[in-house]
């Protein structure tokens, strides 16, 4: 039993919650942009984009090149925005400001995140914690519940070059959630892990969105029906669509291509450019 | 409380004697608020009860090894530090074969032309993303910037530095002679790194040194002026000014 926990009815783990953290905040959303462009390379991938977004789930779907990952890459502090205003978490991020109180806040898993192969799962998340600065008191404490967050207490002390892809991705969302981010920005994360761990990993989801912000960048529509509250569709590095997945699927007609609902008001709301 | 309990009273409350409710009651409200006769208590509980609370401090006790060498090597340098390792020594054994190879008098050592660039290609290497496949993750976390920076500096100095003195031993070059424009370009090239990225600053320094003085020294032979001890207090100078330099924008780190 780690000092600070209670083990609920269901094996559930609880925290000790701190004053600090039910404090309100002094924003009103945890993602504001306006006007943003970021550059990738030479390509202008996020390109004039308008965002608000609060706490819940969001998923962010559109076509490949549609500037996802390089949204996401800029809201972790990665890429500096080329113009336009971003405000995460209340602070500016395109000045040169001290990134780091916010960057404390943040958890991130990117799309393709190399970790180092002779590291334990356990050693991975806890070097992600030492990253993140999180007290030293609270280390080994948050790295035990977010690994069994994820499902992988029994995988712990296994070294990451023995994990399958699967493991390696639950991996990634342990470190990303280790240190219970105020913002989560997730790129790709269901890509491979199996029909099972999908739908645990939804029910995860619906869990962190409750008190934080989640940004779900995923390229599978089940995912946001099922998990999401709410739906950020971008193509050509613009908005195209911010909604319930209610209004989404309520954009497609009859005739519009698609097996589902949400598929259909996906391709609607696309035309051609999916 | 004004007065502690008295050590018979503690006795016999530890032995589990029979006292008058009213003495039972003020013991146990003044052990909840007085540690010394709670250590005091401890000192005459019975072997049953100490055993029992040795047995309970023992599951307590935090399992597995607390201290991870993998981790705390990784506060300093990333995993794949180890292969730069080698490189480095191996480009100061090519710069030892050079020397022998060559009559001593037709140029300045290898070793000694080399050894300022040394460290910056190993903060190239610390910074880049080939090297280090958790870049990705490690950029967006608090801790990178000028902190992390510094740790893989050192991390690369403390390499280095041994190497180089046992190398420039061997062919006879004196640290007098490197050591201090060895940290000046350093120094340098991480100022340069808050402007253009500690990488890129890391290559310009490299290139930059291999034009201006590793060319002319080849070409014309003998030791260059820079490398020459009259030329320290200049070092020093840079060095203080690089220093300055690095603490002074320190918030431009932490974008690498």
């Amino acid at each position: 039993m780690v000092e600070g926990r209670t083990v609920l009815e269901g094996g559930e783990v609880a925290r000790a919650v701190s004053a600090a953290e039910v404090a309100p905040t002094g924003y009103a959303w945890q993602v504001k942009a306006e006007g943003l462009r970021v550059r990738a390379g030479r390509k202008m991938a996020v390109d004039g984009l308008d965002l608000r977004l609060g706490r819940g789930v969001h998923g962010l779907l559109g076509p490949n090149g549609a500037g996802k990952t390089t949204l996401i890459r800029s809201l972790a502090t990665v890429l500096r925005p080329a113009s336009g205003t971003l405000e995460v978490l209340g602070s500016p991020v395109s000045g040169r400001l001290d990134l780091r109180r916010l960057r404390r806040a943040l958890g991130y898993l990117p799309q393709d995140f190399g970790y180092y192969k002779r590291f334990t799962v356990r050693e991975f998340v806890e070097y992600m914690a030492w990253l993140k600065e999180m007290p030293k008191r609270d280390v080994p404490g948050a790295v035990q519940r977010a690994v069994e967050r994820v499902g992988l207490a029994d995988r712990a002390d296994s070294r990451m070059k023995t994990l399958s892809g699967g493991m390696v991705r639950r991996a990634g969302i342990a470190q990303a959630i280790v240190n219970d981010p105020e913002l989560l920005l997730l790129d790709e994360p269901t890509a491979g892990l199996d029909p099972g761990q999908r739908v645990r990993f939804r029910e995860l989801l619906q869990q962190l969105g409750s008190d934080s912000c989640v940004v779900v960048s995923t390229h599978l529509v089940e995912d946001v029906a099922a998990a999401c509250t709410d739906v950020v569709l971008v193509s050509g590095g613009k908005l195209v669509f911010q909604g319930t997945p209610d209004e989404l699927a309520a954009a497609g007609g009859p005739d519009d291509v698609g097996d589902s609902p949400i598929e259909r008001g996906y391709s609607a709301l696309l035309g051609g450019a999916w | 409380m004004s007065e502690h309990a008295s050590a018979e009273l503690i006795a016999r409350y530890a032995a589990g004697d029979d006292l008058p409710g009213d003495r039972l009651w003020a013991v146990e409200s003044h052990l909840e608020t007085c540690e010394l006769c709670r250590l005091r208590l401890a000192d005459v509980a019975p072997p049953q009860v100490t055993a029992l609370t040795a047995a309970v401090w023992a599951e307590l006790e935090p399992t597995g090894a607390p201290v991870r060498r993998r981790r705390r090597f990784a506060q300093w340098a990333t995993p794949s530090f180890l292969p730069w390792l080698a490189m480095t020594a191996f480009v100061v054994l090519a710069a030892l074969f050079v020397d022998g190879v060559l009559p001593v008098d037709a140029l300045s050592s290898a070793v000694l032309l080399i050894a300022p660039i040394v460290p910056v290609l190993g903060v190239a290497a610390a910074w880049s993303r080939a090297m280090d496949p958790a870049y990705e993750l490690v950029v967006s976390t608090p801790r990178a910037g000028l902190q992390l920076v510094l740790r893989r500096t050192f991390a690369v100095l403390v390499v280095v530095l041994p190497v180089l003195l046992l190398g420039g031993w061997v062919v006879g070059a004196s640290p007098a002679y490197w050591l201090l424009p060895c940290l000046g370009v350093t120094s340098v090239t991480l100022a340069l790194g808050g402007v253009i990225g500690v990488r890129r600053a890391a290559v310009a320094t490299a290139a930059s040194w291999a034009v201006l003085v590793i060319g002319p020294a080849v070409v014309l032979g003998g030791v260059p002026g820079v490398l020459t001890p009259g030329a320290a207090p200049v070092w020093a100078a840079v060095l203080v000014g690089g220093a300055a330099a690095v603490f002074f924008r320190s918030a431009a780190y932490a974008r690498l």
